[in-house]
Formats: C-alpha cells, sequence, structure tokens
C-alpha cells in the first residue's frame, strides 16, 4: 500500500518553491534542530512544574511513543500491518519483569536484555510472517496478541501465571535528588530519545531506503535488487526491538505485569494510535502516545455513563479531519497559516 | 471412536458458528476491499434489535424479518454516513475507522441494553438425532443449513448477477469501474447492508448459545478471521470450509491433546492460518491475485 | 526519516499546552489536622479531602471493556450516598462527594486514575478499585502515599494476609473462605465426591480452585477433572463436554456471569450427566441464572452474604424496602433488582459505618476504624452476617450461608457459617 507518508513528503515538495530547494532545505535542517532542542529542553523542565499524576501520565506517554515508534517503523515506512504489537510489548515487560523477580536485576539492565529478546523473536517471527502481505500478515499478528495472554498463563512458575508478578520500582539515585515519578519520566525519556535517534539513524541508512522502496513499489524494488524478504523480516525484528523496549520501561513505570494487561486491545490500540498519530511521520507516534493517554479519559469526562461511545467517535472524527493522521493535519495547518501570513 | 465422532460432530457445530460470520467478512470484503473489524459487534447490535422486537411482543419470525430489513438499512445507512467521508483516504485509514465503529457499537450497546446478559429465543427445537452414538443437536442442524444456505445465495451473487460483478469491478478498480458506468457508492453502500444482513443472520444464530451481551461477538470475530483466512477471503465457499476446519480441529486439539488442553486451544487457529498461508497465501479457496505492478 | 519541523511544532505546542494547563508543581504539604481541631490524638493526621462538611472519595471501576457489566457497582453506591446526602445530613454532618473514574480493566489504566483521584481530586480515600489486578497495580502507590484504599471490590485473599500494605483492606468474603464452605457442604452431603471444576483461567478462578484443594485434602473427596477457560472464549461448551466425560458427581462452577450462564444451560443440555452443581457467588446472581430458564437451574447450591434483591423473603425487610424506595429516587435509570447495585448499596452503607466508628476524622483514622471493626451489622447483609477486622484480620465479611435455587429463587438454607470460627484463620 502506498503510504500516507508519501502524500505528505509530495505536499511539503509543492508547498517549497523549486528554485531555492537547497537552501530551504538547509534553512529547514537548521529550524528542525532548534525545534528539537526546545522540545528536549521543555521536556527537560516538566516534571520540575507539574504534579507527578501529570509527570506520570508524560512518562506513560513516551512509553507509547517508544512502541509506536516501532509500530510506525513497519506500517508507515515498510507498509505492513502488524496488529500483535501489544505481544511484543509484553514480551519485553515480562523480560523485564521476570529479571527483576528471579534473579534480582538491576532495572537499567533489563533493558538491553528485554529489547534484545523482542527483537530476536521478532526475527524468529518475521521469518516466516514475513512472506505474507497486508491483510494476511495483520491476521497472523492478530493470532500471535491472542495465543500471548493463555501462554504467558500457563508458564506459571515464570511468568507468575494469571496472578501476575509485582516488582519493585526503580530507585533514583541519591544525587539527583529527584523523586520517584521524576526519575521513572528521566529514564523514559532518555529510552525515547535514543529509540529516536535509533529510528532516525536506521531510516537515514540503506535499511531506511529499501524499507521505502518496498513500500512504495514492491517489484520495482525487487528488480533494482532490494532482498524484499530479508528487508521486510528486519523491518519487522526493529520495530519488535521497540515495543519491546517500551515494555520493559511499563515494567519500571508501573511495576506490576498480568497477562490480561496485554490483551488484544491493547494491540488493537497501538494500530489505531499510530494510523491517528501520523503514519511515517517524526511526530506520530508522540501525538499517538499523547491520543492513547489521555482521550480515553477525555472521553469519560464527557460521557461517564459510556465512554467507549465518545471514544469510538473521537477515533472517527480524527480519521474525517485528519485521514492521514494528527501529524498531517499539524502540517496542513501550519501550511496554510503560513499562506496566509505571507499574503498580508 | 464414538467420543471421537462425537468431537467432530460437536467441532463442526462451533464451526458453522464462525462461518456465519466469516461470510459477512468475506461478503464486505468482496465489495469494498477492506476488512471490518467492526462486523462482530453490529451483528451482535442486530441481534439485540430482534430481541427488542421480541421484548416488544412480536413473534421470532416476524422479528427476524423485520431486524434483518433494519440491518440492511442500517449498513447501507453506515456506509453513506461513516465511510463515505474516509473512502478515498488510505486503506488503513477506513480499516481504524471500522475500529472506532467496534468500539462505538460495543459501548452504544451496553449504554441502551446494560451489560447484563440477556435471554434469547433459540429458533430451533431443542432435542437431538440420536444414532450410533452420536447425538447431533436440532440447533447446531438448524444453523449449518441456514449458513449452508447463506453461503448458496452469495455464491449466486457473487458469480452468477450483474450486482456481482459490478462489486467485484468495484472492489478491484474503483476507479475503472466508475468510468464503465458502475455506480460505485452504491455497489459499496450495497456491500455494507448486505454484509450487515448476513452479520444479523449470525448474531440471531449465534445469541440462543452464547447468551446475547455486548461482548458475545468478540470471541466469535477472531475465529471467524481465521475461517475467512483459510478459506481465502474472496469465497464464500473457503470462509465456510475454513469455519468449519478451524471449529474441528480447535475442538479436537483441546479434547484430546493433552499439552494444549483448553487453554492453549485458542493457538491451534494461529498454527493452522501460518500453514495455510505459508503453502497457499491465497487461502484454500482464493484465487492467487495477479498484481500489475 | 524526515524530520518534519511542523511536526516538532506540533509536539512542542501540546507540550506546552499540557504544562500551561497544569501549573507549577504544588508544594506537596498534605493539609493535616490543625493543632485547633478535635482532640490532642488527631493532631498531625492527614485531612486532606475531608473539612467539617464534606467528605470525598474516589472509585475505580470498569466502564468500558469486557468487564462492564460490574460497572453497575457505583450506581448502587451513589444511590446511597445521594440518599444520606439529601435525607441524613452525610456522615456525620459531612456530605460525601463520590467521584467514579474508568479504568477498563487495565492495571496501568488504575494506577493512572488512582494518582488522578489522590492528587489531582485530593480525595479523602479510595473507595473501592475492581479487581485483583487493578488493585495489586495501584496497592503499593495509596500504601505509600498513605492514602485509605477501603473495602476493595476483588475477594483475593492476599487484601486481608498482607501485612505490608496496612491502608488497603477488602470487604467481601475472600475466594479461599467461600471455597472452604463448598468443600464443607460437600464433606456433609457428598462424603466421596468426584468434583469437576470449570474455572476462569485468572487470579479469581484460580484463588477459588487452589482454596478448595486445599480444603478437601484429608477427606474423600477428589477432583476428577478440571477445565479453564479465557475471558476472550466465545463458549465454555467444549470444556463442559470433557469435563462430562469424566462422570464427576459435582460440578464446582467458577466463573463469572456470562460463562456461568453457558455453563448452567450446558448443564441442563447435556441429559446424561447431571452432577450436583455448585456455581459460585459470581455468578449466583439471578440475572445468570433467568436467562438459562428457572426450570433448568433446579437445585443448583450456592453461597451468599447479603440480601437477594429478588428474594420475595426480604420483601418486607425495612433495609430491603428503603432500598427500593431511595434506588427509585436516586437512581430512576438503575433497575433495583440488579443484583450489582444491591451490593454497591451494601458497601456503600459498609462504608458508612467504618467511618462513624473512626475516632479521628482523619485518614489515619479511617485507617484504624477500618481495621478495628467489631460485629458491625450491615442492615443489607444477611442476618447473622457482621464486619469484623482487627489489626492483623483484614477480612470484613468472612460469614456465608449456602442456598439452593428453588422455584424461581434462592432457598438459603443452614446456618450462616463463619469460615473464620469453622476453618481457623486463613494460611496461605
Amino acid at each position: 500500500m502506498s503510504g500516507p507518508a508519501e502524500v505528505t513528503e509530495k505536499a511539503a515538495r509543492a508547498a517549497a518553491p523549486t528554485r531555492g530547494r537547497s537552501l530551504a532545505r538547509v534553512a529547514t535542517a537548521r529550524r528542525q534542530w532548534i525545534v528539537m532542542a526546545v522540545l528536549l529542553a521543555v521536556a527537560c523542565y516538566a516534571p520540575f512544574q507539574l504534579v507527578p499524576f501529570r509527570v506520570f501520565q508524560l512518562t506513560m506517554v513516551l512509553v507509547y511513543a517508544v512502541a509506536l515508534l516501532g509500530l510506525n517503523l513497519l506500517v508507515g515506512h515498510a507498509g505492513q500491518i502488524s496488529l500483535g504489537h501489544g505481544a511484543f510489548f509484553a514480551v519485553g515487560a515480562y523480560g523485564s519483569a521476570i529479571m527483576i523477580d528471579r534473579w534480582d536485576t538491576p532495572h537499567l539492565a533489563t533493558l538491553p536484555v528485554a529489547a534484545a529478546v523482542a527483537f530476536a523473536l521478532g526475527l524468529a517471527l518475521g521469518l516466516p510472517a514475513m512472506r505474507l502481505r497486508g491483510l494476511y500478515l495483520a491476521l497472523v499478528t492478530l493470532a500471535i496478541a491472542i495465543f500471548l495472554v493463555p501462554l504467558l498463563k500457563r508458564f506459571e512458575a515464570v511468568t507468575g501465571g494469571s496472578m501476575g508478578l509485582t516488582l519493585g520500582k526503580p530507585v533514583p539515585p541519591a544525587w539527583t535528588g529527584l523523586a520517584e515519578d521524576q526519575w521513572l519520566y528521566f529514564l523514559a525519556l532518555a529510552v525515547t530519545v535514543v529509540a529516536f535517534l535509533l529510528a532516525h539513524g536506521l531510516l537515514r541508512s540503506r535499511v531506511g531506503r529499501a524499507l521505502h522502496a518496498v513500500r512504495d513499489n514492491e517489484a520495482a524494488a525487487e528488480v533494482m535488487g532490494v532482498r524484499l524478504s530479508f528487508y521486510k523480516t528486519l523491518a519487522f525484528a526493529w520495530s519488535a526491538m521497540f515495543a519491546g523496549a517500551a515494555g520493559c520501561v511499563y515494567t519500571w513505570v508501573i511495576g506490576f505485569v498480568s497477562p490480561d494487561s496485554f490483551a488484544l486491545t491493547l494491540s488493537i490500540t497501538l494500530l489505531a494510535s499510530i494510523v491517528v498519530g501520523g503514519l511515517g511521520s517524526f511526530s506520530g507516534p508522540l501525538l499517538g502516545g499523547l491520543f492513547m493517554m489521555f482521550v480515553p479519559s477525555i472521553s469519560q469526562d464527557v460521557n461517564d455513563a459510556a465512554p467507549g461511545v465518545i471514544f469510538g467517535l473521537l477515533i472517527i472524527a480524527v480519521m474525517y479531519v485528519a485521514p492521514t493522521g494528527l501529524a498531517g493535519l499539524a502540517g496542513r495547518m501550519t501550511r496554510s497559516i503560513t499562506k496566509i501570513l505571507r499574503k498580508e | 471412536m464414538a467420543g471421537f465422532l462425537q468431537e467432530i460432530v460437536e467441532g463442526l457445530g462451533a464451526g458453522a458458528i464462525y462461518a456465519s460470520l466469516a461470510l459477512a467478512l468475506v461478503l464486505i470484503y468482496q465489495f469494498t476491499g477492506i476488512v471490518n473489524f467492526a462486523q462482530g459487534e453490529l451483528a451482535m447490535f442486530s441481534a439485540y434489535i430482534a430481541w427488542q422486537f421480541m421484548a416488544a411482543g412480536l413473534p421470532f419470525w416476524l422479528a427476524l424479518v423485520l431486524t434483518l430489513a433494519v440491518s440492511f438499512v442500517g449498513g447501507m445507512l453506515i456506509e453513506r454516513v461513516v465511510i463515505r467521508p474516509v473512502e478515498g483516504a488510505p486503506e488503513l485509514t477506513v480499516v481504524i475507522v471500522t475500529v472506532g465503529l467496534f468500539i462505538f457499537v460495543n459501548a452504544a450497546a451496553g449504554w441502551i441494553w446494560s451489560f447484563l446478559i440477556k435471554d434469547f429465543p433459540n429458533p430451533f427445537p431443542g432435542g437431538a438425532i440420536e444414532a450410533g452414538g452420536l447425538s447431533l443437536g436440532y440447533s447446531t442442524l438448524g444453523i449449518m443449513a441456514v449458513v449452508g444456505v447463506v453461503m448458496g445465495l452469495l455464491y449466486l451473487l457473487f458469480q452468477h448477477t450483474k450486482v456481482g460483478l459490478g462489486m467485484r469491478a468495484v472492489a478491484s478498480n474503483p476507479s475503472s469501474a466508475r468510468l464503465v458506468g458502475i455506480r460505485v457508492g452504491w455497489t459499496l453502500a450495497l456491500g455494507w447492508g448486505l454484509a450487515a444482513t448476513v452479520g444479523a443472520v449470525s448474531g440471531i444464530l449465534v445469541a440462543p448459545l452464547l447468551f446475547l451481551e455486548p461482548n458475545m461477538m468478540g470471541g466469535v470475530l477472531i475465529y471467524a478471521f481465521a475461517a475467512a483466512t483459510l478459506g481465502g477471503f474472496d469465497s464464500p465457499v473457503g470462509a465456510v470450509v475454513g469455519g468449519l476446519v478451524v471449529g474441528v480441529a480447535e475442538t479436537l486439539a483441546g479434547a484430546y491433546v493433552g499439552f494444549i488442553g483448553s487453554d492453549l486451544k485458542v493457538g491451534v487457529p494461529l498454527v493452522i492460518i501460518l500453514f495455510i498461508l505459508l503453502l497457499r497465501p491465497q487461502g484454500l479457496f482464493g484465487r492467487a491475485a495477479v498484481e500489475r505492478a | 526519516m524526515r524530520v518534519s519541523a511542523i511536526g516538532c511544532t506540533a509536539v512542542t505546542a501540546s507540550l506546552l499546552v499540557a504544562l500551561a494547563a497544569c501549573g507549577g508543581r504544588e508544594a506537596a504539604a498534605p493539609s493535616t489536622a490543625a493543632s485547633g481541631s478535635g482532640s490532642g490524638e488527631c493532631q498531625g493526621q492527614q485531612t486532606t479531602g475531608i473539612t467539617d462538611t464534606s467528605i470525598k472519595l474516589g472509585g475505580i471501576y470498569p466502564l468500558s471493556g469486557p468487564a462492564s457489566a460490574y460497572g453497575d457497582i457505583p450506581k448502587g453506591i451513589k444511590a446511597y450516598f445521594d440518599y444520606i446526602n439529601a435525607e441524613k445530613n452525610g456522615i456525620g454532618g459531612r456530605k460525601v462527594e463520590f467521584v467514579v473514574r474508568d479504568d477498563g480493566y487495565q492495571p496501568p489504566k488504575a494506577v493512572e486514575e488512582a494518582r488522578r483521584l489522590v492528587e489531582q481530586e485530593q480525595v479523602f480515600a479510595l473507595f473501592q478499585t475492581l479487581g485483583t489486578p487493578s488493585t495489586t497495580a495501584t496497592w503499593d502507590y495509596t500504601n505509600q502515599q498513605k492514602v485509605p484504599q477501603v473495602f476493595v471490590a476483588t475477594g483475593a485473599s492476599k487484601w486481608g494476609s498482607d501485612t505490608a500494605h496496612p491502608w488497603t483492606i477488602g470487604w467481601q468474603p475472600n475466594y479461599i473462605s467461600e471455597a472452604r464452605v463448598y468443600a464443607q457442604y460437600l464433606k456433609q452431603e457428598r462424603p466421596d465426591a468426584k468434583v469437576a471444576v470449570l474455572y476462569q483461567n485468572d487470579d479469581f478462578g484460580k484463588d477459588l480452585l487452589g482454596g478448595f484443594k486445599k480444603a478437601i485434602e484429608g477427606s474423600k473427596i477428589t477432583v476428577a477433572a478440571e477445565q479453564s477457560y479465557e475471558v476472550s472464549d466465545p463458549s465454555v461448551d467444549p470444556q463442559m463436554r470433557n469435563l462430562a466425560g469424566s462422570k464427576a458427581d459435582v460440578l464446582l462452577n467458577i466463573t463469572t456471569p456470562k460463562f456461568g450462564s453457558q455453563a448452567l444451560a450446558a448443564d441442563a443440555k447435556n441429559t446424561s450427566w447431571n452432577p450436583l452443581h455448585i456455581v459460585n457467588n459470581v455468578a449466583a446472581s439471578i440475572t445468570v441464572l433467568k436467562p438459562v430458564g428457572f426450570p433448568n437451574v433446579q437445585g443448583v447450591v450456592s453461597s451468599t452474604y447479603y440480601k437477594d434483591p429478588n428474594d420475595p423473603k426480604w420483601k418486607d425487610d425495612p433495609e430491603m424496602m428503603l432500598y427500593y424506595a431511595k434506588m427509585k429516587q436516586y437512581a430512576p435509570d438503575a433497575d433495583p433488582t440488579v443484583p450489582y447495585h444491591t451490593f454497591g448499596w451494601a458497601v456503600a452503607s459498609s462504608f458508612h459505618k467504618a467511618m462513624e466508628a473512626a475516632k479521628c476524622p482523619t485518614r489515619e483514622g479511617l485507617r484504624d476504624a477500618m481495621r478495628a471493626l467489631q460485629n458491625v451489622q450491615v442492615d443489607m447483609l444477611l442476618p447473622g452476617v457482621t464486619l469484623n477486622t482487627a489489626a492483623d484480620d483484614g477480612f470484613p465479611i468472612e460469614s456465608m450461608q449456602l442456598m439452593k435455587f428453588q422455584g424461581e429463587r434462592w432457598e438459603l438454607f443452614g446456618d450462616v457459617i463463619d469460615t473464620r470460627k469453622e476453618f481457623g484463620p486463613l494460611t496461605n
């Protein structure tokens, strides 16, 4: 399928005047770094200004954003649909939880292992799954998401069965002088920044170009010598790794894992959030994370008898207003504002 | 041996339920080229409508006819009102709209009728045919018969009517279809209407067995997906065969394979799907898509 | 990846909006009892969310998602509080405000909502979190914050036996005690019973099954077959067939409402297997049995601890009459015959009693009061069932009475069984 990212890109290209393109590009690049720096500064400042409850919410936004970043890689950049990313999220969460529970592994040390396990699993599942396309892949991943819950319950000795595992939270080192919620937030922020840089680098590399080629025209890519199944499997594995890392941070933040927390709803919510946030764009995962965190509570404020009615309507409404996601909508709005400003 | 055969019969019964919803999924995929996540919830909502008619004192068969009519119109309305605005958007956008619809319909049903279970009359008699140690319930037989009839009608519709032809044209290439004079919008609406009607049949068949409540179709939907994938998303016969295979395999695995047991039997459709797709990516009865790059 | 400046701006903007909306971090100084008010012993204790005229409580329930049926409980609670606010001048002159939040039965959502209630809504106490996963995910937080988490709506045994969480307490009889009641009944009625068990594959099912197995140790009763199901399963029919194959003479049905109905119907349909059917309290409501058809559920056994609004026996019971009248008045949209509402009413009036018993109108006062309940009578509970707790006993209700379905309603039989007295304290 042709990704919505393509659409945005085209629109952006059309908007930029042709003659000074290279110049404009340099300017944009510089502006990007400025914006990034401001964003990061705000992100670092926020936890000192907000009540712990809000800090917690932002932490969860970051957790979801990392998972959505992975999904974005797969859906937005490689053009493959996964309905089972909740499963990789769960694998990361459980990987971390089991290590903390059984061997008292320091929290931070569980992150690389959890990510690696998710990556390996993504690779193993990706090998057969990546022979499939679109819809079929979606259904296989759906089945994985469903199957994981009873599987986690079955191996009770390791996973704690249906009771789940309760774990301690990372203790902020004394030298930081931070409260627990702030420390968790900064851990999540660090993971998010690293994840975004990693994804950024990945997409600018050979792999990223190959993926875009596959997404835009599979046959043409193949003719040009891109090894389809290799890159698709790799994309799946990377994407699983990000989800796993997010799951690991989730365990630190919530301190409790149980199989039913990772039911199919999580996978579907993740997919809906990334589409709502905006596929193939940089800000899509963050906007998706914000959506996933805040919209259910907003729905409840509007109608506390049946929050789902509002939540469902909001998903549909966003798709009407912004068929290419909130990121695309933000882009459109900024462009039209600039246009108006220029005219005056 | 009789026990084994009995398990197969029960598996077929469960499979017929999955097949009934899979037919609706196949139908809408044929018309519109998308997978409708809300299909199960629409079926559940139709069952509630039937329940409401009966609660108002209407006899079963009249309620059934009315429900089918309401579902048909409702399905068309949903296409016109909910799906139409995103018609030209990427496929995934439409799929996410159906996810939104899923959440909305589920919550709306709970809001209107509460989450407490409702009693739903069974149109088929309660007994069973007993033969050679086997027992085949009338209601299982009835469901199979209905599913068979719906399957036959859909097959005729797809292959031997002008509507079917137009619909296939729309699904495979909307802009070309429009050029040859097919009213694409109405064909899509028709697809939603028909799928909602088939879904209503499924909901009404399922409600007496699983008890009517807003989450009734959630579990069925997953198996229906498996069935449709197995049989191929473009074949009504395939959907039914797929449903039956999934039902039997799952039942036998749950009953006889000790390690799998009843908790892991949900994994059986996964393994089946994976194998079938590796061997025949288009499903058992589907046609391989020939694409022009 | 193309880093779109526009996208960055959008994110920054939304973060800034979030920032602006929240303002600065407040000095985290919880309000404490002023030196002037009350006697000396209450000094320095937490008074967040409580004044001389008001008390603010927060509850977390699944109002959306698969467990939404339990969303009826807060309606009963609200009706009760509305009634006492309007007609009884609240609890000791304090009007109760009850804030309900939805967690969709998701632990991370429950944590978020608990934090919202405690930090933003500044509630005095969390009055009920529903479900073992949600409560487990939140109780570390509430105990760290020293916020009472009162009468949680789950029957897991850890709320009572755990000593590290003094601020959390259960209410309903725990699942293990319930299992003991059934085991004792079988020991008397069918001393060499072979039991087939259908259970939900989660904490609730495992707790009850584990308790039952422990309780039949040393007796001639055996578990002949056990089958589990997932809440995402469409039907429990296959499980029921496998159980029927065991030819056990007792069926222990450990399910939640929908699956309870399915299992009862499957049992009724199978004419060649007629075990004694015991259905657990969670699925014993009339709303579960009615869809199956009353003729099909005759002789089914269960146990209970609060009054059934459908039982004509309580028709002239003053508390039940009050309940019906006040539900009609304050919750006209809610159907009073639904036992979830009755449950809500009963737990709300239990809170009323606990709060009244508190020596200090503070969080500490409530914490101490809820662990020092002695023979507290709550009128919606069965006669003979009272609230009893102690410093080392966190199980308010531990008495149940057996009942058998006859005609169109449950008939209580036997005496109220005090599981604590009968079987000794719970040892995990």
